[in-house]
């Protein structure tokens, strides 16, 4: 029952490798799917802040000090309060919704290029931004539309980027996977695999340069952590001790080929080993394991000690883009993660098993969520498309 | 005034942008203490200390990535990658980062750095450390591309370029490294996209850049002394922004025109600037554009073999001698 989800969805001929870590994972890991007198009285302990300056104040402060794990290891997992739950729920579903419009939207010809969707993903953004502070910065690959959203970038100017039009984030000349909000702290939005992990390691050198506290996160994936230009950025990372969380979303498959038939070791938490930078395996499907372990780490770099990789285990629903029909895995493998582990549905099930939220409330918040993503695509659908003048604007100054 | 090496040129160069503005740091491989492979930065370490002034892994990509990455949080990195041959190493930066990122933003991210390089052939270094690749950079918009030949250049172009807010790609000639010329005292500031009339001359245009200039100018010299052909030279200086307004003047009076280019044949920066010639000025001209370049081979190692190879004098007062009296 306490298995993780990733020896689920795992076939047998792959098993034998995985098993050493699920053994390990699982002396270290609670109960997350019922309520245990433990864990409800977690949830009493946690106290929200008062008047939170935004809106994941409250959850930050909320967060106990999670006892520092072993290097390597797996991060505690922390009961979230109703507060932190109800933002995580919405954030996600937010995502979830976004992403299921803009398929559709793919789908019906509106959005043109690549789309990549983040659908199943969603706990890993979301929890790392509840770990993170205004000033911080985030990231990523070309996967990046949850990313966006959970920093708080506008949906219409997101989905508006993904159809075109003027009103998008670069106006239409960066598309699906180049986004970009300085305001926000998001530098990207990238095409090229693995780049965002050298760029991030040099905000981070920025960060140390100015002296501020300031913490990068730069996402990439299990494919991207086969980059040469990963262990480049790692060693000078760890060298000149810059604030930086590599953030790797194994998802599962490098585009289409499983992680165990693309890595020669698959233990992604352990691929700052030989740079000396501590990482850890966290259960990317479950939002408040993300967040503790995010928390964790990003105090580490917040406090001078230099890099420190996160192993986010997800998985993605859809294909690698809207083009890829994921031939390359079975319809069960997929459907067993769905129903025995969505991220959004942990959540939900908690909320209403500890009666934090009545089924009805969680309507109203799906009817919001709705309405938000309705509304940006009504805007990116409506919105004009670009001048033909942009073409030359933003070249050079 | 006074007489300084292009090598010293370069150090006097960052120095000055450092001085001056505190976002400007400096990093490479063996820059900081060992002063550079080329001894291009001795004593920037000891002047500005570890903070600023960064010795790096050997690891092109991140050294690019780090200083884009500062860049577009408003930083100035200068950075230095070893010989412009190692442009392919971390070609991705040079190519889909740095000049996209203006563009594929909106504006809003700006990526103002420098990245300085050890550029050409004439050490005998052999076909990986020798080349001469300029014209990478040139084709790719969305980046500004200049090659002093003078150390003065050196100094004027590296300043415009630190305050420039795009991406500028900095190539040095090695085999300009010992070369002296004079230099004003204080501070100096050139513009990016000026190209310098260094002989003038009436009856050909030859335009040069960084090694090939001094190598114009001594053809120049020998033409009119031994044929009576006033050459006018014009140091490109810099391949974008282009100063077509100055090249296309000088076609206009003297109506031939020949590149000396180090670049190998295809493609060579030459090429281009031919091309926009002709579109722009066929009627001004009295016979055919003239491209003088290194043929299209990997360039040798032997002394003998390489200088085959390079545009020389004789080749350039041979090839203009031929082209004007035909």
């Amino acid at each position: 029952m306490l298995a993780i989800w990733v020896m689920g969805c795992l076939a047998a001929r792959e098993a034998l490798r995985e098993r050493s870590m699920a053994v390990a994972n699982r002396k270290t890991r609670p109960a997350k799917s019922s309520v245990s007198a433990k864990s409800a009285r977690r949830d009493v302990a946690a106290k929200p802040a008062a008047k939170p300056a935004d809106k994941h104040a409250a959850m930050r402060a909320a967060t106990p000090a999670a006892t520092p794990a072993a290097k390597g290891s797996v991060a505690p997992v922390l009961a979230f309060s109703r507060e932190q739950e109800l933002a995580a729920y919405r954030q996600m579903l937010l995502i979830r919704r976004f992403e299921e419009k803009a398929g559709q939207m793919y789908g019906m010809g509106l959005i043109g290029g690549f789309c990549h969707l983040y659908i199943g993903q969603e706990a890993v953004v979301v929890g790392m931004q509840m770990a993170i502070k205004a000033g911080d910065q985030v990231i990523t690959g070309y996967r990046d539309h949850g990313h966006m959203l959970a920093i708080g970038m506008d949906a219409k100017g997101v989905l508006a980027e993904l159809t075109g039009r003027r009103g998008g984030y670069s106006k239409g000349k960066g598309g699906s996977m180049h986004m970009f909000s300085v305001e926000k702290g998001f530098f990207g939005g990238h095409g090229i695999v693995g780049a965002q992990v050298s760029l991030g390691t040099g905000i981070a050198f920025a960060n140390r340069y100015r002296g501020n506290d300031n913490v990068c996160l730069a996402y990439f994936g299990d494919g991207a952590a086969n980059q040469g230009q990963v262990y480049e950025s790692f060693n000078m990372a760890e060298l000149w001790k810059l604030p930086v969380v590599y953030v790797i979303e194994n998802n599962r498959y490098a585009m289409g080929t499983a992680v165990t038939r693309a890595s020669a070791q698959a233990d992604f938490s352990k691929r700052g080993v030989s740079f000396n930078i501590p990482g850890a395996k966290v259960d990317g499907m479950d939002v408040r394991a993300v967040m503790a372990a995010g928390d964790k780490a990003v105090r580490w770099c917040r406090e001078g000690n230099g890099p420190y990789i996160l192993e986010m285990m997800t998985y993605r629903y859809r294909g690698h883009s809207m083009s890829d029909p994921a031939k390359y895995r079975s319809r069960e493998e997929v459907e067993k993660v769905r129903t025995e582990h969505d991220p959004i549905e942990q959540v939900r099930a908690r909320l209403l098993a500890r009666k934090m939220a009545s089924e009805d409330e969680l309507r109203k918040i799906d009817g919001d969520i709705r309405k938000v993503v309705n509304e940006a695509a009504e805007f990116a659908t409506d919105n004009k498309e670009p001048d033909p003048s942009e073409l030359w604007t933003d070249v050079v100054r | 005034m006074a007489e300084l090496t292009y090598r010293d040129a370069v150090t006097r160069a960052i120095a000055q942008e450092m001085s001056r503005d505190p976002d400007v740091i400096f990093f490479g491989e063996d820059v900081a203490k060992p002063g550079g492979v080329f001894k291009t930065t001795v004593g920037l370490y000891e002047q500005f200390g570890p903070r600023r002034v960064r010795d790096t892994p050997i690891s092109e990509q991140a050294i690019l990535g780090a200083a884009m990455g500062a860049a577009m949080t408003g930083l100035k990195p200068i950075a230095e990658i070893m010989f412009s041959d190692f442009f392919a190493v971390c070609f991705d930066y040079i190519a889909n980062e740095f000049p996209k990122s203006r563009y594929m933003s909106n504006g809003q991210l700006k990526c103002p750095l420098v990245v300085r390089t050890a550029n050409g052939a004439g050490s005998r270094f052999g076909a990986q450390h020798s080349q001469s690749v300029e014209n990478w950079a040139m084709m790719i918009p969305g980046l500004k591309v200049v090659a002093p030949s003078t150390p003065r250049d050196v100094i004027g172009l590296m300043a415009a370029a630190v305050r420039d807010p795009d991406p500028v790609i900095f190539f040095e000639h090695k085999s300009l490294y010992a070369t002296k010329g004079e230099v004003p005292d204080g501070e100096i500031v050139d513009t990016l996209g000026s190209a310098k009339i260094v002989r003038p001359g009436k009856d050909a245009t030859i335009l040069a850049l960084a090694l090939m200039v001094p190598r114009a100018l001594d053809a120049a010299t020998r033409l009119k002394r031994e044929h009576d052909i006033d050459c006018e030279v014009i140091d490109v200086r810099s391949l974008v922004p282009l100063d077509t307004r100055a090249i296309l003047g000088s076609v206009a009076r003297t109506h031939r025109v020949f590149t000396v280019e180090e670049n190998p044949r295809l493609c060579g920066w030459g090429a281009e600037i031919v091309s926009i010639i002709a579109d722009e000025a066929f009627y001004d001209l009295d016979g055919p554009p003239v491209r003088i370049t290194t043929p299209h081979i990997p360039l040798p190692a032997a002394d003998t073999l390489e200088d085959l190879v390079l545009p020389t004098p004789d080749r350039i007062v041979e090839t203009v001698r031929r082209s004007l009296s035909a």
